[in-house]
C-alpha cells in the first residue's frame, strides 16, 4: 500500500518535473496563433473591426475579446479561415460585404490641405501642403480611413470592377440536375 | 453555343460505355458458370441486378441525384454480376438480396456513390455475408449436379429443403477440410489426384469458369481498360508465395496453378484488383496493390479461417490505397533524373 | 536520320484539316472599322501614341511597348483614329480592353518602312527591331520574341528548335504558310540562329502536312542553309513548345526554367516569317494568317487585318446557317469569342464556326471513377484527378503538391475523361484563384509593412518631437541660468569683487552673494538686463532649431530619391517638366540629371 502510494507519488514527481523542464526548455517566443490570425486577416488597417489595426485586433480575438466576424474587408471567406483556424464556430459577417475598392481623389477639388495624408495607415497618398494629392492606387487598401477627414470631400472610393488583369476562371458549374 | 471551355472536342467515352465493356467481359465467365453449374446463376444474376437497380434508384432518391443519368450508368449492374458470381449458385434468394443491399446502400452511396467508395462493394458484400453466413456462403453445388433447374429455383426461394447432396464445399475448401483433418497423414498430390474432385489442374469445373474470366480479363486488356499492373502483379504475388510453398512443401501445399483458378483468384485479378475507384491509380502503386493482395490472399486461404482469401485480401489493401498512391506519385515531365 | 524521341501521352482526336488547304492564302479585304486593342502580348500593356482624330499610316507604331518584355503595336491600315476607348477583347471573359479604332481611308497607305541588315548590326538593336515592330510568338501564347531571343549565360545554346508542328485540329495557317512562303520563313529562322547561335536548327513538322516538308526542305537547300526539317509523328499535342523539343532533342523543360537553361529554345514558323518581314523589309506585324474553317461553306485562309472585326472576317467564309458560336484557336485550348464586334487579334490563329453536330453540347459530368485515362494522356505526366479533387475542393495548396503550374491545359485529359469532367477549367479555376490569392497575399504583406513603418515613423517623430521640446526646455533653462549670471557678473564687473570672494559661477547663490554686496545697483541692473537678455537667447535657441531642424531635413530628404528605378526617374522627369511648364516651379533640381532633354 505504501509503496504503491510512493512509487505513484514518484512517478507524479518525476513526470512533473519533466513536464516542468520541457515547458522551459521548449518555450515557443510571442504567441504563434497571433501571428497566424493576423496572416488571415486583409491588412488594410482600417480599423473597422473597432481596433486600431488588424494587429491588435488579432491580438483581441487571441485573448477571446473580440469576435472573429468584424473584419468586413476580409469578408465571408475571412471569417471562415479564421473559424477554421480557431475552431470556432462560423458567423455571418458583422457589416456588410463590400467589393474592394480604391481611394481616389478628385484633383479639381483637392485643396491640399494633408489631412488625408495623415489619416492614410499605408502612406498610399502623396502630396503636400497647398499641393495637390493623389493616391497611389497600387498601394491603397480601400481601407476608407482618408475619406472622412476630408474637408472638401473630394475623395471617392470606386469599386475595382472586374477587368482583365484581375478576371478569374470560374469554377465549373455541375448542372446535374437539369438533365435528369 | 452551350459550350464554355476548351476543349470543345471530346472522344466518345463515357461511364456507361466503360461498364457495359466490364460486363461484356464477364460474359466468357458466366457462359462457363452455366455450362459447369447449370443455369440456375442466371437467376442469381437477375435477382440481383433487379435489387442492385431499386437500391441504386432509391439511394438517388434520397441523395437528390438525377436518377436516369446514375442508373444507367451501368455502376450498379457490375457491382451486382460481381456479387452473384461470388456467392454460391444455390444462395437463398434472400442472400444475394442482403449483400446487394449491403453493397449498394452501405459500401457505395453511405461513401458517396459512384466514385467515391473507398472499399470494393462486391468484396464488402461478400465479406459481410461469409462472416454473417459462414454455412450458406460455402456450399456449391457439385459439378454435374442432377437437379432440374425448377428444383434448384425452389431451393433458392426457400420452397425445397437445402439438401447436402446437392452442395458442398468448393475444392479450395475441400482441400482446406480434407488436411485439417488428416492432420498430414494424407498428402496434397495424393488429394488433387482425385479428378471427380479437383479436375485436371484446379478443381473440377472450376478451372473452365476462372479460365473464362481470364479471357474476359484480358478483353479488357485489349480494350485499355485496365493496365497490365494490377492483375499480373496479383497473379504473381499468388504464385510466388503458393510456389514457395508448394516447393519447400508438395505435401503440405497445393501448387500456384490450382490456386490461381480455384476460388475467386482469377476473377479477383481481372475484374476486383482492377476496380479504378477503391485501388491504386499510380502505376507503380498498382504493382504493389496487387502483388500485395496476391500474396494476402493467398495466406489468408490456407493458414486463415475463411474457404477463400480474395475479398479480405482486396478490403485489407483498399484501405493501404491512399498510402500506396501518395508514396508513388510518378516524376513529372522535365523532373525526372534530376535530383 | 535523327532519331525522335517520344512524348507520354497525347491523343488523336480528328484532325479536320484538309478543309481548308485546298485554297491558298487569300488577303481578306479591308474592312469597314479596325479595333486594335493595346494589350496582344504578354508583358507590359503598351502606351497609346495616338488620339482620336489622328490620321495613321499602314504600320505606323499606335502603341509604344512598355518595359522590356511588351511588344509595340502599329496600325494596320491607313485611315484615322476614331477613338482610343474600351472595346471588347478577344478574350473569354468578354471584358473590355483599351484599343484603338481606325476607320480605314481606303488606300492601305504604308507609312516608312527601314529595312535593316540584320548581319552588320549589334544583336541588341535587332532584339529592339524586333520589339518595335511588335513580333510575338504567333502560336498562340503570343510571348514577346525579342524576349526570347537571348541565350543563356551559362548554358552553350545547342538547339534552336523551329515549330512547324500545328498539332491541333482544324488549324492549317501555319502549313499553308509554310507551303507558300518557306523561302521567307528560313530566312527568318536564319536570323533567329544569328542571334542565338545554337549548334543545330530543327525545324518539325507533323508527318501530315508532307507539302509543308517538301517546301521547307528545298527552301534551306535553295539558301544553303543547314537546318534539318522533320516530320515529327502527328500525335496532339506534338506542337506544344515542350513537346516538340521533347521529340527533336529528348530535352524536358520543366514549368519551373527555361528552355534555354537547358541550352534550347523554340520559335513557331509563324514568327520567323513576321521576324524576317520585319528586319528585311520594315514590316512591323498588321497582319496574321488566320485560318476560317468549320461550318462554314468556304473554309480557307485568310491574310488578315489585326484588329479586323470578327463578324466581318466571318463573312468570307459564308457561314452555315445553323452556325451557334465561333471559336478563336483550336477546339483543343481555343475559347468561344464573346461577341460578334471582338477583334482579330495576333494570336489569333484560327476561327472555328461552332454547330451543335460538329460540337455536340457537353454531356452532363459524372463523378470521377479514377479510371486513370487522364493521366495516361497527360503529355506531362500529371495525375489530372488527383488536381481535380483538390481543385473542386478548393484545397489549391494540393493541387500545387501536385504540379498543377506544369499543367499547359491542352486538354488532353478532358478529350478523354468518359466521366466528361471538365478538368481543365477546373485547373485554369484553380490556378487563377492561386494567382489571386498570391496576389492578395502580397499586396496584404505590403499594406503590413507600409503600416508598421508609418507607425514606426510616427513613434520616432513623436519621440524627437518630445526630445526636442526636452532640450528647448532645457536650453532655456540654461539660458535663463546664463542670464542670470551674467547679470550677477555685469554688476560685479563696474564694482570689482573684494579679493578672496569666489569668481562668479552664475549660480543663484552667487547671485545673492554679490546681490548682498551692493543690493540696489544689483537689483536695478539685473531688472533692466535679464528680459532683453533672455529675448536673445530665445531668438538664439530657434534660430539653432531652425538650423538643427534645416541640417536634419538634408541629411534625410534626399534618402527617397536615391536608387531610383529608371521608370521612377522617368514619372519624375515627366512631373518636373510638367512642372517647368506650367511654371510652377523655376528649374528642374540640380541631381536628376535625367530631366534634362
Amino acid at each position: 500500500m505504501i509503496t504503491a502510494i510512493a512509487i505513484m507519488a514518484l512517478g507524479a514527481v518525476v513526470l512533473g518535473a519533466l513536464l516542468g523542464y520541457a515547458s522551459i526548455k521548449f518555450k515557443v517566443e510571442g504567441d504563434p496563433l497571433v501571428e497566424k490570425i493576423e496572416a488571415i486577416l486583409p491588412q488594410t488597417q482600417c480599423g473597422q473591426c473597432g481596433y486600431p489595426g488588424c494587429r491588435p485586433y488579432a491580438e483581441a480575438i487571441n485573448k477571446g475579446e473580440a469576435d472573429i466576424n468584424l473584419c468586413p474587408p476580409g469578408g465571408m471567406e475571412g471569417v471562415q479561415r479564421l473559424a477554421d483556424l480557431l475552431g470556432r464556430e462560423v458567423k455571418p459577417l458583422d457589416a456588410e460585404e463590400k467589393p474592394k475598392a480604391v481611394a481616389f481623389i478628385d484633383e479639381q477639388t483637392c485643396i491640399g490641405c494633408t489631412l488625408c495624408i495623415q489619416a492614410c495607415p499605408v502612406d498610399a497618398i502623396i502630396g503636400a501642403a497647398k499641393q495637390m494629392h493623389t493616391i497611389v492606387a497600387d498601394l491603397c487598401t480601400g481601407c476608407e480611413l482618408c475619406v472622412p477627414p476630408c474637408p472638401v470631400e473630394c475623395i471617392s472610393m470606386p469599386v475595382i470592377g472586374e477587368n482583365l488583369d484581375n478576371w478569374k476562371w470560374k469554377y465549373p458549374v455541375i448542372e446535374l440536375k437539369k438533365v435528369a | 453555343m452551350e459550350f464554355t471551355t476548351s476543349p470543345y472536342l471530346l472522344k466518345n467515352a463515357s461511364v456507361q460505355r466503360v461498364m457495359l465493356q466490364v460486363l461484356a467481359a464477364l460474359l466468357p465467365g458466366i457462359a462457363a458458370y452455366v455450362w459447369v453449374f447449370g443455369s440456375i446463376i442466371l437467376l442469381q444474376l437477375v435477382i440481383a441486378t433487379v435489387t442492385a437497380l431499386l437500391a441504386e434508384a432509391a439511394m438517388l432518391k434520397l441523395r437528390e441525384k438525377p436518377l436516369g443519368l446514375f442508373l444507367s450508368d451501368g455502376s450498379a449492374i457490375v457491382t451486382a454480376w460481381l456479387i452473384a458470381l461470388t456467392f454460391p449458385p444455390l444462395s437463398p434468394w434472400w442472400l444475394i438480396v442482403t449483400g446487394t443491399l449491403f453493397a449498394i446502400v452501405i459500401a457505395k452511396h453511405l461513401y458517396g456513390g459512384l466514385g467515391q467508395n473507398p472499399f470494393n462493394p462486391a468484396m464488402v458484400a461478400f465479406a459481410a455475408c461469409i462472416v454473417s453466413f459462414p454455412a450458406l456462403m460455402s456450399q456449391w453445388p457439385a459439378v454435374g449436379l442432377q437437379v432440374s433447374v425448377a428444383d434448384q429455383a425452389r431451393v433458392v426461394f426457400g420452397l425445397l429443403p437445402r439438401l447436402d447432396a446437392i452442395s458442398g464445399a468448393t475444392p479450395l475448401d475441400t482441400l482446406k477440410t480434407a488436411l485439417k483433418l488428416d492432420e498430414g497423414s494424407i498428402s496434397v498430390t495424393q488429394l488433387l489426384a482425385d479428378q471427380t474432385v479437383y479436375g485436371f489442374f484446379a478443381g473440377r469445373g472450376w478451372e473452365w469458369v476462372t479460365g473464362g474470366y481470364l479471357l474476359g480479363g484480358l478483353f479488357l486488356l485489349w480494350r485499355g481498360l485496365i493496365s497490365w499492373h494490377a492483375p499480373t502483379a496479383f497473379i504473381a504475388g499468388l504464385s510466388l508465395f503458393s510456389g514457395a510453398l508448394w516447393l519447400y512443401n508438395p505435401a503440405q501445399f497445393a501448387n500456384p496453378m490450382f490456386h490461381l483458378f480455384s476460388g475467386g483468384a482469377m476473377l479477383g485479378a481481372w475484374f476486383i484488383v482492377t476496380d479504378p475507384v477503391s485501388g491504386c491509380t499510380t502505376m507503380k502503386g498498382k504493382l504493389i496493390f496487387g502483388f500485395a493482395a496476391g500474396a494476402l490472399a493467398y495466406l489468408i486461404r490456407v493458414f486463415g479461417g475463411y474457404p477463400d482469401g480474395v475479398a479480405f485480401a482486396v478490403l485489407l489493401m483498399n484501405i493501404c490505397v491512399p498510402i500506396i498512391d501518395h508514396y508513388t506519385q510518378p516524376a513529372i515531365f522535365g523532373m525526372k533524373d534530376r535530383s | 536520320m535523327l532519331s525522335l524521341f517520344k512524348f507520354k501521352g497525347g491523343v488523336k482526336p480528328q484532325t479536320n484539316k484538309t478543309q481548308s488547304v485546298s485554297e491558298p492564302i487569300a488577303v481578306a479585304p479591308l474592312p469597314s472599322r479596325l479595333f486594335v486593342p493595346l494589350h496582344q502580348s504578354i508583358g507590359g500593356t503598351p502606351q497609346p501614341l495616338v488620339q482620336a482624330g489622328d490620321h495613321v499610316l499602314k504600320g505606323q507604331m499606335i502603341g509604344a511597348a512598355d518595359g522590356w518584355i511588351s511588344s509595340a503595336v502599329h496600325a494596320p491600315t491607313s485611315g484615322s483614329v476614331r477613338a482610343v476607348a474600351e472595346h471588347i477583347a478577344a478574350h473569354p471573359s468578354g471584358l473590355t480592353t483599351l484599343s484603338v479604332e481606325i476607320e480605314p481611308d481606303g488606300k492601305d497607305e504604308w507609312g516608312e518602312r527601314t529595312p535593316i541588315d540584320h548581319g552588320a548590326m549589334a544583336p541588341e538593336t535587332v532584339r529592339e527591331r524586333l520589339r518595335e515592330a511588335g513580333v510575338v510568338g504567333l502560336g498562340g501564347a503570343v510571348f514577346p520574341t525579342h524576349g526570347k531571343l537571348t541565350a543563356s549565360k551559362t548554358v552553350p545554346m545547342e538547339e534552336l528548335v523551329i515549330n512547324g508542328a500545328e498539332c491541333e485540329p482544324f488549324i492549317t495557317c501555319d502549313d499553308l504558310l509554310m507551303r507558300e512562303r518557306a523561302e521567307e520563313v528560313i530566312r527568318g529562322v536564319g536570323i533567329f540562329r544569328d542571334l542565338l547561335q545554337p549548334k543545330r536548327v530543327l525545324i518539325g513538322i507533323e508527318d501530315n502536312k508532307p507539302e509543308a516538308v517538301a517546301a521547307l526542305q528545298a527552301a534551306v537547300a535553295k539558301l544553303g542553309e543547314h537546318f534539318e526539317v522533320v516530320a515529327v509523328p502527328t500525335r496532339y499535342p506534338a506542337g506544344g513548345a515542350k513537346q516538340l523539343i521533347r521529340v527533336l532533342t529528348g530535352k524536358e523543360v520543366p514549368a519551373a526554367k527555361r528552355s534555354t537553361d537547358l541550352g534550347v529554345q523554340c520559335f513557331n514558323v509563324a514568327t520567323a516569317w513576321t521576324a524576317w518581314r520585319a528586319v528585311a523589309h520594315g514590316e512591323p506585324v498588321v497582319s496574321r494568317i488566320v485560318t476560317l474553317t468549320g461550318n462554314v461553306e468556304k473554309p480557307r485562309n485568310w491574310e488578315a487585318l489585326i484588329g479586323t472585326p470578327l463578324a466581318e472576317f466571318v463573312k468570307l467564309g459564308a457561314p452555315k446557317a445553323d452556325t451557334n458560336g465561333y471559336l478563336m484557336g483550336g477546339p483543343m485550348m481555343g475559347f468561344e469569342m464573346p461577341a460578334m464586334d471582338a477583334p482579330l487579334v495576333k494570336a489569333t490563329n484560327c476561327i472555328i464556326a461552332g454547330s451543335p453536330t460538329l460540337f455536340p453540347p457537353k454531356a452532363p459530368e459524372m463523378p470521377c471513377i479514377r479510371c486513370g485515362e487522364c493521366a495516361k494522356v497527360c503529355p506531362h505526366e500529371l495525375q489530372p484527378f488527383e488536381m481535380y479533387w483538390f481543385s473542386r475542393a478548393h484545397n489549391f495548396g494540393k493541387t500545387q503538391e501536385y504540379h498543377i503550374f506544369d499543367c499547359i491545359e491542352c486538354g488532353c485529359c478532358s478529350f478523354v475523361c468518359p466521366s466528361r469532367i471538365p478538368l481543365v477549367q477546373y485547373f485554369r479555376f484553380a490556378k487563377s484563384e492561386i494567382w489571386a490569392r498570391e496576389k492578395e497575399k502580397n499586396a496584404a504583406d505590403q499594406a503590413k509593412a507600409r503600416f508598421e513603418w508609418k507607425t514606426a515613423r510616427e513613434e520616432r517623430e513623436k519621440a524627437e518631437k518630445a526630445e526636442k521640446l526636452a532640450k528647448a526646455a532645457a536650453a532655456q533653462a540654461a539660458k535663463k541660468a546664463a542670464e542670470a549670471a551674467a547679470a550677477a557678473v555685469a554688476p560685479a564687473g563696474n564694482e570689482p569683487p573684494p579679493a578672496g570672494e569666489p569668481a562668479p559661477t552664475g549660480a543663484p547663490s552667487t547671485n545673492a552673494a554679490s546681490a548682498n554686496a551692493s543690493p540696489v545697483a544689483v537689483a536695478v541692473t539685473a531688472n533692466d538686463a535679464a528680459p532683453l537678455d533672455a529675448e536673445a537667447a530665445k531668438k538664439a535657441a530657434i534660430a539653432a532649431a531652425l538650423e538643427r531642424a534645416r541640417a536634419q531635413r538634408a541629411a534625410v530628404a534626399p534618402k527617397n530619391t536615391d536608387h531610383l528605378t529608371a521608370a521612377q526617374a522617368r514619372e519624375i522627369a515627366a512631373v518636373d517638366a510638367l512642372r517647368q511648364q506650367t511654371g510652377l516651379e523655376a528649374a528642374p533640381p540640380a541631381d536628376n540629371g535625367e530631366t534634362k532633354p
